[in-house]
């Protein structure tokens, strides 16, 4: 489960919004193995393919910049965020929204960063409604969705497992991709 | 000619556990050779058709390679080797 902040949700859907129909691209980072993103860090795409608007890739001098920031404050990227801006050519999902789910692509690169949530926001237009989901690989290497719990401060947050509604009661089907 | 190297996560199972080795060498590819003599299988993680893979950045002190000539990147005696894993996605 990714437990996050409605405001740092908010800097994603807005920087989603900024850049569109370009996607956007960023990281949470957290205190080490805290698991609890504290800071959103936008990043520039640096992507080649800004014509298509349909990729993403961190700019490397700048991520190295914010590694060496994130050691110096014993940070680590928890969240690594990008978004989905286009309707897919085979709509996957029945809400008409471009479907917030891991790409080819982004699995390939997903396996770099092991426990990191993949968090994606799918918006259609700059003023769209937002399709915030996260995801996660398992040890096996599968995509499994994390459930997405907004709040608005951790210190009041409930994330025992007696407090978390069954998972299927919030977890919006995942196409079966298989 | 040492070269203290700082590794990601993802390749920490090449390392036992250890955040950073340290490695000998005046070239990237040098430094490379010397990691994959002391920790085997990681430069299959890092170099494939002899140039370095898409999936990881590369940094000596604090530039990028890939800008500095990739692995014939000169490695200052006490210099740092970053790597990192590339962050990238997309249809």
């Amino acid at each position: 489960m990714l437990v996050i902040r409605a405001d740092l949700v908010e800097e994603m859907v807005a920087h989603a919004r900024r850049d569109h129909p370009r996607e956007a691209c960023g990281q949470l980072l957290g205190p080490e193995e805290s698991d609890r993103p504290e800071r959103y860090v936008p990043m520039t795409n640096a992507d080649d393919a800004e014509a298509r608007g349909s990729d993403y890739r961190f700019d490397s001098r700048e991520q190295f910049a914010v590694h060496k920031q994130a050691m110096a404050n014993d940070e680590e990227p928890v969240v690594v965020f990008h978004s989905h801006t286009r309707v897919p050519r085979r709509p996957l999902t029945d809400s008409g929204l471009p479907e917030a789910y891991p790409s080819v692509k982004d699995i390939e690169y997903m396996g770099l960063q092991p426990g990191v949530h993949f968090a994606i926001v799918a918006l259609t237009g700059p003023d769209a409604e937002p399709d915030l989901r996260s995801f996660l690989l398992d040890d096996a290497g599968e995509v499994v969705e994390d459930e997405v719990q907004v709040v608005e401060n951790y210190m009041f947050s409930h994330t025992g497992a007696a407090d978390v509604p069954p998972v299927a009661a919030l977890a919006p089907d995942v196409p079966d991709r298989s | 000619m040492s070269a203290t190297v700082s590794i990601p996560t993802i390749l920490r199972t090449h390392t036992g556990g250890e955040k950073q080795v340290k490695a000998d060498g005046s070239t990237l590819q040098e430094v490379i050779t010397d990691l994959e003599a002391n920790h085997p299988g990681i430069k299959d993680r890092l170099v494939t058709d002899g140039a370095l893979h898409r999936f990881v950045n590369v940094y000596v002190n604090d530039e990028d390679v890939r800008f500095a000539g990739g692995l014939d990147a000169q490695v200052p005696d006490g210099g740092t080797v970053t790597i990192l894993p590339a962050v990238a996605g997309g249809r």
